[in-house]
């Protein structure tokens, strides 16, 4: 594995990096964790303040070295315990986990930064938690330094860093590390734009070199972007395993079943609501066809609550992928709204829009300008493109060879 | 392809692949060891020094109050050398006990991020520790060379065994409590107190001749002696404390040291497997 390759003997798959067996995981939850209530609710009583959980159960996936592979799931379906899982930091309760060559985990950035040491002595703490040697942390240290764009703060401690610095000397560190397989965990949301686009660069690199990736994310168009297969968690076990695509749109199903993404009051203090998103033609008719091109009108039904001074209203288009295609909203637009004293409705005109065929959902946005207040309806209309575009993507255009 | 983790099996297999896990991370034990010392000190000016002030605040009150307002000076000669001795002995016993069982709770960012061994943390306690025990160590060896007590004599050989007693024992201790404290947060309490009992059981600013004199059951006083830390203090004691020798000391007191340690590694060695079995769910306990 010293020599990460793509290349494999002629028909053969790709080796197995890891591979997870039947793994299953119960977590216990209990509500006294002191020694008083421990001796207090001993026993039987003490079964009561006890609560299990299986947070995986009965997990199988081979990983074959050069994958790139998304874990997706809502909040609480066991993708991130699978990924601890695998990196170690997690014992199963019962299955195993097999794997070859060195894991590293992005986890967390700068996990283990001592505050009262200096960049320097950091760097070589962290780079030895990932598993690099002494000599190997010195050889690549100006790369790591450069990468960084830390400078002469390196003989800083880092408790004076800035939160960007801190980040971006723990991730210059941890890719650095030359692993075999590289677990992420939602650390690409974090940081600024640019530096979010150094992070995809270098896994694309990573890619590149035929390295294995396992990513745990949110963010279902990265996801779509950069794997090659997906397995999509549900209730701590597998729903799907197979292309992003159709992954996506099981998760999306999933979603749906589980009656997230729907208008559920999750704020009852909110202001102001999204009731429902109507598309209707140029000329006010309900369509949920349109063909490519053509004008189109969004309504967007706001509902009332508490009357907001100064208020603001977007939209997204997404792809049936969950990749936005177009978007906009009240801001973008230097519109002012009129302050919202009662529900109503507001339209807008999308002209000259050419979406290529397929289908897409539409979610719109309320939120509050003069105090703070947000609601979303995602997917709140759908409406299928059609039409005799040769192009792919969510832009259709005329294309000639000349 | 090999198993994630680590297995807590009683496979003389198991046992060998956990040894070999935390060897090949001897580097990184390293690196915590100067980050614990290192971050101590750091933005204090009078840095490592601070590591004698302790002890010697500690000699001078034991000296001053227990050797001469208290009397118990009377009949140990060289009363400020003997209590030194076993301070140092004992501190260092104290300083891997508290400390390591603080230890997998202090690092619990890097238990819940990141796989290593989670034995390391108890390890660099105990390597900071015996850093302090070093210096302190070369303030008693300067001491001894004041007082003109240089102990180089045949006895200096009982540091060795004694050493290897508080170490294995504290080390086994640090081990179990550090991972009993990641389940129940009291443990760091009740080690704190059972290290000041234990403190007060070993001759360190009494000797043991005294409690010679006054436990005279002898089943007894082979109970109060054979205490692995009492036979480690009385080693340290034999070896730095050249003006004590003519005063009695326990009969074979290097064959007992002797069983205190194949005790001791049979104590570390069941503490070991403990933990192992208990830190699978350290990350989600923390």
């Amino acid at each position: 594995m010293s020599e990460p390759t793509n290349s494999y003997a002629a028909g053969g798959l790709p080796p197995e990096v890891v591979r997870v067996s039947e793994v299953s995981k119960r977590f216990t939850v209990r509500k006294d964790s002191s020694l008083k209530e421990r001796v207090v609710t001993l026993g039987r009583a003490g079964r009561r303040h006890r609560q299990d959980f299986w947070a995986l159960s009965d997990v199988s996936v081979d990983i074959r070295a050069g994958d790139t592979i998304g874990l997706i799931g809502h909040n609480g379906s066991g993708k991130s315990t699978l990924l601890k899982v695998i990196g170690g930091i997690i014992q199963p309760t019962s299955g195993t986990v097999l794997q070859r060559g060195r894991i590293a985990a992005l986890l967390e950035l700068g996990a283990g930064f001592h505050p009262d040491l200096t960049g320097r002595e950091n760097v070589y703490l962290n780079a030895s938690v990932l598993g690099l040697s002494r000599e190997e942390t010195t050889a690549s240290f100006d790369e790591i330094l450069e990468f960084s764009g830390i400078g002469q703060f390196i003989d800083t401690q880092v408790k004076f860093y800035s939160s960007g610095m801190y980040v971006r000397l723990a991730f210059a560190i941890a890719v650095h590390t030359d692993p075999d397989v590289l677990l992420v965990d939602e650390v690409l949301a974090v940081g600024d734009e640019q530096f979010q686009q150094k992070c995809i660069d270098k896994i694309k690199e990573f890619q590149r070199e035929g390295r294995t990736i396992i990513i745990v994310s949110h963010a279902l168009d990265q996801i779509e972007s950069l794997c090659d297969r997906v397995v999509v968690m549900n209730r701590g076990r597998m729903a799907y395993d197979g292309l992003p695509a159709s992954a996506v749109e099981r998760f999306r199903e999933l979603l749906e079943e589980n009656g997230v993404g729907e208008a559920r009051p999750t704020q009852t203090s909110r202001a102001a609501e999204i009731e429902r998103v109507e598309v209707l033609d140029s000329n006010g008719q309900h369509v949920s066809e349109l063909r490519e091109g053509d004008a189109f009108r969004i309504r967007v039904h706001v509902r009332m609550i508490r009357p907001i001074e100064r208020w603001a209203l977007g939209f997204s288009i997404d792809t049936a992928m969950g990749q936005m295609a177009l978007a906009s909203n009240t801001d973008l637009l230097s519109v002012v709204l009129p302050p919202l004293t009662e529900s109503r409705v507001v339209e807008m005109t999308v002209a000259e829009a050419r979406l290529n065929p397929g289908s897409y959902y539409i979610n719109a946005n309320v939120s509050g300008i003069s105090e703070a207040t947000s609601h979303s309806l995602m997917q709140a209309a759908e409406v299928d493109v059609i039409g005799d575009s040769r192009s792919l993507g969510s832009v259709a255009a005329s294309i000639h060879i000349v | 392809m090999h198993a994630v983790g680590v297995s807590a099996g009683w496979s003389p297999r198991a046992i060998a692949a956990s040894i070999r896990d935390i060897f090949a991370r001897r580097e990184m034990l390293d690196l915590l060891v100067r980050r614990d010392l290192k971050a101590r000190y750091k933005d204090s000016a009078l840095g490592f020094l601070w590591a004698l002030v302790r002890p010697l605040v500690q000699l001078a009150i034991y000296y001053v109050v227990l050797g001469h307002f208290l009397s118990a000076a009377r009949g140990i000669p060289d009363f400020a050398i003997f209590v030194f001795t076993g301070l140092t002995a004992m501190g260092l016993f104290q300083e891997i006990a508290i400390g390591g069982t603080g230890s997998v709770l202090a690092n619990a960012g890097l238990v819940k991020k990141v796989y290593m061994p989670r034995e390391l943390f108890p390890l660099a306690s105990t390597g900071s520790a015996l850093f302090n025990f070093g210096i302190q160590l070369a303030v008693l060896l300067v001491a001894t060379i004041v007082a003109g007590q240089i102990p180089w004599h045949p006895e200096i050989l009982y540091a060795v065994p004694a050493l290897l007693v508080v170490l294995i024992y504290g080390f086994a201790f640090a081990l179990f409590f550090s991972a009993m404290n990641v389940y129940l947060r009291d443990t760091q309490y009740l080690v704190e107190v059972a290290t000041m009992l234990l403190f007060w059981l070993s001759p360190v600013v009494y000797s043991w001749q005294m409690v010679q004199g006054i436990i005279t059951n002898e089943i007894a006083l082979d109970v109060y002696t054979n205490n692995p830390l009492t036979l480690a203090i009385l080693g340290f004691q034999r070896a730095f404390w050249v003006s004590g020798q003519e005063l009695a000391y326990p009969s074979h007191l290097a064959l007992r040291l002797g069983v205190a340690i194949v005790i001791g590694i049979a104590l570390l060695f069941v503490s070991h497997r403990v933990f192992l079995r208990l830190q699978g769910n350290f990350a989600q306990e923390l």
